[in-house]
């Protein structure tokens, strides 16, 4: 007799689709059932972890960036890495948190979105694709607990709506609407401080990748496991733009141009607070 | 206890490809172009959302003719082969090659063990890079697979397609020309004129990265033939 509309059939989810048939690879494998001692726990703790990651919303969509370095401990294990991943067409997806799950994740849910589209022909609503991130975030519970915490940010383009969208999720997979701007990691905290003084709704889409290179190079400043633009090097902040057209990048010559504007007006603002200090000091002479 | 009616095997293979023979028949048929920049897929199909031709990878698409129920789990199942191929090893390792093997095994297996075989008759079709040559695979009912060259038809009236478009195709059109070739083929093997909105189109195209496949809208169809007359 055929079942009609199988609910364990694996319908149109490549998750699912892993789970039930190679277990092996799906990122979510519980290491251990009765926890894990101090010791592992530590050798946990010193796995690369990615950074600082933000998303704010301008006039045309939403502005998702992140920096480029992972830290291993109180080493840089990498300068370069990368935490903005592009989903689909109209949304990408940031990460912070233990480098090798969080791209692992990034990865499978691109693959995820991809899928769905292929088999129904049609792609997933932007409340669909928040969804489905969520219930990745929350099957990672029992290894976040352990200490390989994953946390996203999710940004979109809903075109049936015609705006943009940012979500935040916490550990158990709980998925937050942000109407305004988000960053979080390590440096979140300072990039969330320089955005509130700096965000105005519905800016120009060069005010709104300034006010997030602004963000990074904050957090970069107060928080060691960021990384600031490296102009030696030549290695710049993600910045990703989602808009009516989709989702492009932000060429690295604009990225580094903005990067080195923030940072001459920083160092002005410095030069000419030096000299007020200077005259000021003569006069007390 | 009464025997069993005994039928051999010959027999009864004779009966099931007659069966499937009537029911890949019955349904409209698929041309499979190359063309310059990619290769064409042309089918012919009055529904708008009930499609015959699908992306399965990056560079990879699928064509099914017979019975929609039964190319449509083919479609899903390739699908997923692939995307987990994908994504255990990496996205060039997936091949329209071992695509098409997985589809002739599954497919072979239901003609020699189901009762019933399956209705359909599909084309796996892949794009290469610059340089290299396209794949194109036919798949009959029976599991049996051919390697076809420069274009294929599968469908109701793929002899008619095949003998028309024998002395028509050369290499190297574009895609227009393409395009116009496969529908004039679609009227000679029906004698009717064939409507834009009743062709489902869609092109892999060589050029681009990433996910090649794109289909083409009535609006353009309808542009591009219109300057055929």
């Amino acid at each position: 007799m055929p079942s009609f509309f199988d609910p364990y059939d694996v319908g149109s989810s490549f998750f699912d689709l892993l789970r039930q048939n190679r277990p092996d690879l799906v990122p979510q494998v519980q290491l251990k059932l009765e926890g894990i001692s101090r010791a592992e726990s530590q050798e946990l703790m010193d796995a690369p972890r990615a950074t600082t990651i933000l998303a704010l919303k301008y006039r045309d969509g939403v502005v998702i960036a992140g920096d480029r370095q992972a830290t291993e401990g109180f080493q840089i294990s990498s300068r370069r890495i990368e935490k903005v991943f592009k989903a689909d067409d109209h949304s990408a997806i940031a990460i912070a948190g233990v480098a090798g799950p969080c791209i692992e994740m990034a990865k499978l849910f691109e693959v995820e979105l991809v899928h769905y589209e292929k088999l129904e022909g049609m792609s997933l609503s932007l409340e669909g694709k928040a969804n489905k991130l969520s219930q990745m975030v929350k099957a990672n519970l029992p290894l976040a607990i352990q200490g390989l915490v994953v946390i996203p940010i999710f940004v979109g383009y809903d075109v049936r709506r015609g705006e943009g969208k940012i979500f935040k999720y916490d550990l158990t997979g709980g998925r937050y609407e942000e109407t305004e701007y988000y960053a979080t990691g390590s440096g979140g905290k300072e990039a969330r401080s320089a955005m509130k003084k700096l965000y105005r709704p519905y800016m120009a889409e060069d005010d709104a990748i300034g006010v997030a290179l602004e963000g990074l190079i904050d957090a970069a400043e107060e928080d060691v496991g960021t990384g600031g633009p490296d102009f030696v090097r030549g290695i710049f902040p993600t910045v990703k733009l989602v808009v009516t057209a989709g989702l492009h990048d932000v060429a690295e010559a604009r990225i580094r141009e903005a990067c080195q504007a923030i940072v001459n007006l920083r160092a002005n603002i410095q030069r000419e607070a030096g000299a007020d200090g200077e005259t000021q000091a003569k006069r007390i002479k | 206890m009464p025997l069993p009616y005994y039928v051999s095997p010959e027999q009864m293979m004779q009966d099931k490809a007659e069966y499937a023979r009537k029911g890949i028949a019955k349904g409209k048929s698929i041309i499979v172009m190359e063309f310059a920049a990619g290769m064409l897929l042309v089918a012919e199909n009055p529904s708008a959302s009930l499609n015959k031709i699908s992306e399965i990878y990056d560079r990879i698409a699928f064509a099914g003719a017979g019975k929609y129920s039964e190319f449509e789990n083919l479609r899903k199942a390739g699908i997923r082969y692939a995307d987990l191929k994908g994504y255990a090893y990496g996205r060039e390792d997936v091949t329209a090659k071992s695509l098409a093997n997985a589809y002739s095994q599954t497919i072979g297996n239901t003609f020699s063990e189901a009762m019933k075989p399956l209705e359909v008759e599909i084309l796996v079709v892949e794009v290469a890079e610059e340089g290299l040559p396209n794949e194109l695979y036919r798949l009959a009912f029976d599991g049996s697979i051919g390697d076809e060259k420069g274009f294929a038809a599968i469908g109701g009236q793929a002899e008619e397609l095949r003998l028309y478009l024998k002395d028509k195709y050369e290499d190297g059109l574009d895609q227009t020309g393409a395009l116009r070739l496969a529908t004039r083929a679609l009227e000679a093997a029906t004698s009717a004129k064939v409507k834009p909105e009743n062709l489902e189109v869609a092109i892999l195209e060589r050029g681009r990265t990433g996910r090649t496949f794109r289909r083409l809208s009535h609006e353009e169809l309808q542009a591009i033939l219109a300057g055929a007359d």
